[in-house]
């Protein structure tokens, strides 16, 4: 590869980010209108509206928990205010972002009102981007580069052309010591058994086939008919997927040929085995997907779509490449990578592979993607089941 | 005077409508009547026991059970999550708790 | 070669998928096996979009189509070589 470093902001825990926000980050949905005034009111800060954290409990409150202290946690995230109505749960998502060893700080509504919240927690916020804003970007390894990966809006010239380059760059970059991940576990359906023969013990193989199975029994439980409408999607088979099936092993050419996943990770956890690829139990929603992922400490997002998915992420830059011609050419703003060419064999694997990694190198060093200029920030919580 | 509600002439607690500390007496209001002296410092909204609750008993409220003494709870004594068990949706008892 | 009008995944799929715009029926389609690095031809018998798919065999009804070398469903009607291939005649083994 042409160069196999890039220029990021290390945290103090030592990890390294490429973006660098401050975060104004509501603990529930009531929190919303709170964090937005303090973003309008200090430039420099993002809120992270959402819709959800009263009323859950267990699992899906515990994912709640993770998904938050994991995007604040999160290398591309200088430092957070974080906002909720009571000072329980507050404190305990400051608690767990401070232990990166970055600013944060935490607020709450009750007993004081909005306004005078957003007052303090503003003051509080210029002081965190006045900070954050001299932090300077030093060199790296992409050996301390995270990396993950979904594919949207998928179509034949997905598995034909822009997974497999996402599968390139991917076995390049394990080869280097980079972590890495992927996911979407319904839409492995069909090819399951090529997933678990790329795990790198028959445990971890285990691990996703019982990840599998639950999701797979899940969608039985629920679903109403050939899920024709859903699993494929309506864009899917616009773009000639016909089968969830034809749709995993084209997914599955995201982890190209080589790299082999090391363990099995709910969603938004943490990877903790080291360097290498990772499955992540995730929705096949975009947004949903990419939610988790970063809140799981990924740093840059490689995203091949066919039909023209836009999605965006607020702490991640999301690069989006597509061997879609007419997609290309009637969508350009949305795409970083036309790598089209690999279906009129004017590029091969390897050559629209070192293009990706040009392309997500520049993106790491700061160059902004399609989606960030557009402003898609879609932040979706994952849901278990229904709040009490 | 702080003052307190009782909402049920069956109750076992009543409900401070004004904050309260050891040693003051409560006047009651509502379905009884009469005072309790507190034996804690206990905060507006909050449940101070009417008489002696043995542990075990049944807490009454609105005249019906909310919950369950886990302690012997004085009269005058604060009446909270520290004394007093939920009977319903008891994840830590179906079972399902790791 | 020039640039194919299909591709197939493996030797031995049933399916090619056209990624060129303006098929026709009655065209005759050259194919590249990308994993055998080969090349094939085919006549169409519908006019089929780019990114959907064409029978590079017969398939009978009721029988499994091969894409990636692997079972991706199976078809609800036969489908002659050179036809057009999609939900309308093939359906999941899974859901």
């Amino acid at each position: 590869m042409a160069r196999d470093y890039f220029y990021g902001y290390r945290r103090d825990n030592g990890r390294v980010g490429v973006r660098n926000h401050v975060l104004i980050l509501p603990v529930d949905d009531i929190s919303n209108a709170c964090c937005e005034g303090v973003e309008r009111l200090v430039f420099g800060t993002m809120a992270l509206p959402h819709s959800y954290g009263r009323l859950q409990y267990g699992e899906d409150l515990d994912l709640h928990f993770r998904t938050l202290i994991g995007c604040g946690s999160n290398p591309n995230v200088a430092a957070v205010v974080v906002i909720g109505i009571e000072p329980g749960w507050t404190e305990k998502i400051v608690e767990g972002i401070a232990k990166t060893g970055k600013p944060v700080a935490g607020f709450h509504i009750e007993g004081r009102g909005e306004l005078a919240t957003i007052a303090s927690a503003s003051k509080t916020a210029q002081d965190f981007v006045k900070w954050s804003t001299e932090q300077q970007r030093v060199k790296a390894g992409i050996d301390e580069l995270w990396v993950a990966t979904k594919c949207g809006e998928s179509d034949t010239t997905s598995g034909l052309g822009s997974c497999p380059t996402v599968g390139n760059l991917f076995d390049k970059f394990d080869a280097k010591g980079s972590t890495l991940c992927f996911g979407e576990t319904t839409e492995i359906t069909g090819g399951e058994h090529l997933c678990a023969s790329r795990a790198a013990t028959p445990d971890v193989a285990a691990k996703f086939m019982k990840v599998f199975q639950d999701y797979q029994d899940e969608v039985t439980r629920f679903k109403v008919d050939d899920l024709l409408d859903s699993q494929p999607s309506k864009g899917n088979k616009a773009g000639g997927l016909s089968t969830i099936e034809e749709k995993a092993f084209g997914n599955l050419e995201k982890i190209g040929r080589n790299c082999r996943y090391i363990d099995v990770l709910g969603p938004a956890e943490t990877p903790e085995k080291g360097p290498g690829l990772y499955y992540m139990d995730t929705s096949s929603a975009a947004a949903e997907c990419l939610t988790v992922q970063a809140a799981g400490g990924f740093v840059v997002h490689l995203f091949p779509t066919g039909q023209g998915n836009v999605v965006g992420n607020p702490i991640m830059p999301v690069v989006k490449l597509t061997a879609n011609p007419l997609t290309a050419r009637t969508m350009p703003e949305h795409i970083d990578l036309d790598v089209s060419d690999l279906l009129k064999r004017r590029m091969n694997i390897d050559q629209a592979g070192e293009a990706l990694i040009d392309m997500t190198l520049r993106t790491c060093d700061g160059r902004y993607t399609c989606s960030e200029t557009l402003r898609h920030r879609e932040f979706s919580m994952t849901k278990l089941y229904r709040s009490a | 005077m702080p003052r307190a509600i009782v909402l049920d002439p069956g109750d076992t607690v009543a409900t401070l409508i004004d904050p309260a500390r050891t040693g003051e007496a409560a006047t009651l209001a509502g379905a009884r009547s009469g005072t309790v002296t507190l034996s804690a410092d206990v905060p507006f909204g909050h449940k101070i026991a009417l008489a002696d609750i043995p542990a075990g008993a049944d807490i009454l409220k609105y005249g019906q059970v909310i919950g369950r003494a886990t302690a012997a709870i004085p009269a005058g004594a604060h009446v909270h999550v520290h004394n007093v068990e939920a009977l319903r949706a008891r994840g830590d008892v179906s079972g399902r708790a790791a | 070669m020039e640039e194919p009008d299909f591709l197939v995944h493996h030797k031995g799929d049933t399916l090619g998928v056209v990624v060129v715009e303006g098929v026709k029926a009655g065209q005759t389609l050259t194919g590249w096996v990308m994993d055998a690095d080969e090349t094939t031809t085919v006549k169409v018998l519908a006019d089929i979009p780019l990114g959907h798919k064409v029978a590079l065999a017969a398939i009978d009804d009721g029988a499994n189509v091969i894409e990636y070398g692997n079972n991706v469903g199976k078809a609800v009607e036969a489908i002659p070589v050179g036809g057009y291939v999609h939900y309308h005649n093939i359906k999941s083994n899974r859901w």
